[in-house]
């Protein structure tokens, strides 16, 4: 049984969220929503067109997910505390993922206006989950001024690229107790693990599953991927070793003719000397140096954040 | 004339609450609408009693897939 994972003090036993952007049909995201077991997705505004009848609500309503309204596509925080107040009569939620964009290329968050919006937000009753930078000192900012979750970015929206600064998302879990969801990046399964391993409390994901060939398939394998992530961040992960280190023991084993080539030692031979990868949580952050001792390597990640 | 998702519209005369202008969109207030007039939002409690004014600009939201 996965650990719930707890925003605002609201329980969700799926550590995955999922964006509905991207998929081509309602039914797939019906259908992926299903096989994600996730609770709770986003959703957008835009004018709408009389023409086309869209059953988005209904679709996630019969789901039984909670919605979770973003303010994408916004630029300023007037315009993005004007997109929440919308949300919220349409939805009849207080709670938004916040988005203020810097630049239309990257996607990036204009931290500036994010944190002025969130402010604004926080103090008007909503639950703030913003979506930001990996910026370890931007994320206390965001705290500072009442955010209910930090949600930092992996690599661009849509870019596919993963988890590109595992130090600086390392920081921002080590910093807060406030739940840690990576929010921009995934491209596959395995980064929506190690965004766990690393300490993050869950993963929001949209194009990653909803343009995947095969979102249903995609969005099962994350939804796995989430949970195997939780599982061995809380088993404890050996560290990276430069060398090897064998696991089949040396005593009782046999001598054979021709000796001489049983056993070679290398010129630097092992020292216990460790190369310990950045992303690794044993390697925790401002500890012992990464070449020290190998027994300080044994350190735990940081506990899910309650 | 009113100025709707940012076209002037012949369909609602001046005057006419938020409530009629979604009628005359053919929109049912269901879940996942919302109206903003003037930059303002106009909370679902005063559908039926704002007056919108010659010349208000109207936007009218809708929940799509996003994020």
């Amino acid at each position: 049984m996965i650990e719930p994972m707890r925003i605002a003090g609201h329980e969700f036993s799926s550590r995955l969220i999922l964006g509905t952007g991207g998929f081509p049909r309602l039914e797939t995201l019906a259908d992926a929503i299903r096989a994600s077991q996730t609770e709770m997705v986003t959703v957008a505004l835009r004018r709408i067109d009389p023409g086309a009848r869209g059953s988005l609500v209904s679709v996630l309503d019969k789901a039984g997910v909670r919605i979770l309204p973003n303010t994408a596509g916004c630029y300023t925080a007037r315009d993005a505390v004007l997109t929440a107040k919308l949300a919220r009569e349409a939805f009849a939620t207080d709670w938004v993922k916040l988005e203020v964009i810097g630049d239309e290329r990257t996607l990036l968050p204009d931290a500036v206006e994010l944190v002025a919006a969130a402010e604004q937000l926080v103090d008007e009753g909503f639950v703030v989950l913003p979506y930001t930078t990996d910026d370890p000192v931007l994320a206390r900012r965001l705290e500072d001024v009442g955010c209910a979750a930090i949600m930092p970015l992996g690599s661009p929206i849509g870019s596919g690229m993963g988890i590109n600064n595992a130090y600086n998302l390392r920081l921002i879990r080590e910093q807060t107790a406030l739940p840690v969801i990576l929010d921009a990046g995934v491209g596959t399964a395995s980064d929506a693990a190690l965004a766990l391993e690393l300490g993050c409390d869950g993963v929001l994901c949209a194009s990653a599953i909803s343009r995947a060939e095969d979102p249903v398939a995609m969005a099962r394998a994350i939804r796995l991927a989430v949970e195997a992530g939780l599982l061995a961040r809380g088993a404890g992960r050996i560290p990276h070793r430069l060398h090897a280190t064998a696991s089949t023991t040396e005593a009782g084993k046999p001598e054979f003719a021709n000796g001489d080539r049983a056993s070679r030692p290398g010129a630097g031979a092992s020292t216990g000397a460790e190369f310990v990868h950045p992303s690794d949580p044993a390697r925790a952050v401002g500890g012992p140096d990464p070449m020290g001792d190998p027994a300080e390597h044994g350190a735990q990640a940081a506990p899910p954040s309650a | 004339m009113i100025i709707i998702n940012g076209e002037p519209s012949a369909a609602v005369a001046p005057g006419a609450t938020i409530a009629q202008l979604l009628d005359g969109l053919d929109v049912d207030g269901e879940r996942g609408v919302a109206v903003a007039v003037d930059a303002e939002v106009i909370p679902r409690g005063e559908w039926e009693t704002f007056a919108v004014a010659d010349g208000a600009r109207v936007e009218v939201l809708i929940a799509v897939q996003g994020g």
